[in-house]
């Protein structure tokens, strides 16, 4: 049974398409990510998915059961956890754990195993209202509370938007966990970074999915000559570079500018040759493996 | 006292001057002696894990906040005594999208040109500027809820700089943003600071973090470090900003309740 399988999924709403036409199929314990910025239609994709909304056109089924007409059956076996806090902000940690299981029919005792690990960040302030808690730790008791029913597939839609580095990478070390208790995990985000934590990842812009693969396979799939540039003064060199015949697309990448070039026409040497001839110093080109961001960024420009 | 007075004198020409700037919420000590100054145009990063105290410093430097001890000047003005004169002379944006969804690009350019008192005859003509160094003079018209978020923070940015402050704050510009966007926000920054605009900003993205011309990391309420990029990682013989943030971040005690 697959975890996800959608075919030609679309969502419109009046002249907006914002979900156009999605396939894909996601794999039982798979961790699949959805990659874009705000507004490609991640948060509707996912809607679509967990049965909030009716599809224009398209189907999708979950864990076997059609978003359509088996919204009840899908809505047992799922957890999600949306983009936007949506616990019970005037109860208490311990209190909105309880009610999801309750709701779910459940126990927190039966499936405490499953969060016991993110759970014990938050036993300090079990008695604490949900609404008092700060980001990271609201994060982390929404994710107890979608996973308090033992789902088989888990909808996380922008779980880490605005959470700093540290946490993040402590909130892929718990994902990494859960994806080992079996639970299939669709994950959305906005940080090309965490791309390479997923299994597969698709990049998503404007509506449509633009390439689903292993973030490996797409790293393979860059084949254009990247060079990265640096120089003493990295302003002047972005603006100097673009104007260089045979330098196709110059980006900022951290301390190095991103270059793809045309070989053909242009030589490592004598890129360092023009650049000191316009003045430029400390100036060094070193070819380079494309990362996921300058995969996304050459595929979202074609 | 006298150092501190000293130091006024020695760095006219500091944008930010901040001397052991405090503030305590009952027993919780948000901000803890932090001191540091930023020079006119200088891209400045100021960065720190969620729970920091990051909101709390900005919130005091723009004026919106009283320190419970220490002081600091903001574009010359004594941030305890003078916030009224510090927020006519800064900009401030943050992710939080803050124009009018439903007013068009020019009438909210308009909106806050009068709001910062630009003298009614100069309007016109710098906002035809401002939009076509955009590239948005087609979206003049245009009802701000129906741009895409990157046109609407570069929009937002220009806003902000409208009145020329002496500063602008931005918190967390660029989150969400696509990438190829996010490094058009970027070049719009660096053409403020090339006109003497000092930047002030926050960011979770790492790599923005090499863009700055020095970066302070603040941890459990004080900065922990604080230089360029480049001696940052010479001094943590790591090598990227991201790796630093790691160092330093990870030895906070302070649980982000």
């Amino acid at each position: 049974m697959k975890a996800v399988t959608a075919d030609k999924l679309c969502k419109s709403y009046g002249n907006l398409r914002a979900v156009e036409s999605v396939s894909f199929e996601a794999q039982p314990g798979e961790l699949f990510g959805i990659i874009g910025a705000d507004g490609a239609g991640k948060t509707t994709l996912f809607r679509l998915l967990v049965t909030l909304l009716v599809p224009t056109s398209g189907t999708a089924l979950v864990d076997g059961y059609d978003i359509v007409k088996q919204i009840d059956q899908i809505r047992k076996r799922i957890g999600y956890m949306p983009g936007r806090f949506s616990l019970y902000q005037d109860l208490t940690v311990e209190e909105n754990l309880q009610i999801f299981a309750t709701v779910f029919g459940t126990t927190v005792k039966e499936n405490y195993y499953l969060v016991k690990d993110i759970y014990q960040h938050l036993e300090p302030f079990k008695k604490r209202p949900a609404g008092k808690l700060s980001g990271g730790m609201k994060q982390k008791l929404a994710l107890c509370c979608a996973l308090i029913h033992k789902p088989t597939v888990l909808f996380l839609d922008e779980p880490t938007t605005g959470v700093d580095p540290v946490s993040r990478r402590e909130f892929w070390e718990m994902l990494k966990r859960l994806k080992n208790q079996g639970i299939s995990i669709l994950v959305s985000t906005p940080y090309m970074d965490e791309a390479g934590l997923c299994d597969r990842i698709a990049f998503m812009q404007n509506g449509c999915l633009l390439k689903i693969d292993t973030p490996s396979s797409i790293i393979r799939g860059f084949t254009k000559p990247l060079w990265a540039v640096r120089g003493d003064r990295m302003s002047q060199l972005l603006s100097d570079l673009r104007k260089i015949p045979g330098i196709k697309t110059c980006f900022a990448f951290g301390d190095t500018h991103h270059v793809t070039v045309d070989k053909s026409v242009l030589s490592e040497n004598e890129l360092i040759a023009a650049l000191v001839s316009q003045g430029h110093s400390g100036v060094k080109v070193a070819a380079i493996e494309a990362g996921i961001e300058d995969c996304f960024m050459d595929i979202s420009n074609r | 006292m006298f150092y501190g007075h000293l130091q006024q004198v020695i760095f006219a020409m500091n944008v930010i001057e901040v001397d052991n700037l405090t503030k305590k919420f009952g027993n919780f000590t948000a901000v803890d002696h932090i001191s540091f100054s930023v020079s006119k145009g200088e891209i400045f990063g100021f960065l720190g894990a969620n729970g920091a105290g990051k909101t709390t410093a900005m919130r005091m430097l723009c004026g919106l906040s009283k320190p419970t001890s220490g002081k600091g000047t903001v574009a010359g003005y004594d941030i305890a005594r003078e916030p009224e004169k510090i927020k006519s002379r800064i900009g401030y944006m943050s992710q939080k999208f803050s124009m009018y969804e439903d007013l068009k690009v020019w009438e909210n350019i308009r909106l806050f040109a009068g709001i910062y008192g630009i003298p009614e005859k100069e309007i016109a003509s710098r906002t035809d500027a401002m939009l076509k160094n955009l590239g948005f003079e087609k979206e003049r018209d245009v009802f701000v809820k129906d741009l895409p978020l990157g046109w609407k923070q570069k929009l937002s940015f220009s806003v902000a700089i409208f009145h020329e402050p002496s500063i602008v704050f931005l918190d967390e510009p660029t989150g969400g943003v696509d990438p190829a966007t996010r490094r058009q926000f970027w070049e719009l920054i660096y053409q403020a600071s090339d006109r003497g605009i000092t930047v002030f900003v926050t960011t979770h993205y790492m790599d923005e973090a090499e863009y700055c011309n020095r970066v302070s990391i603040m941890v459990d309420g004080k900065i922990a470090a604080l230089d360029t990029p480049g001696n940052l990682k010479a001094q943590f013989e790591a090598a990227s900003m991201n790796e630093v943030f790691f160092l330093l971040a990870r030895k906070a005690q302070r649980k982000t309740e």
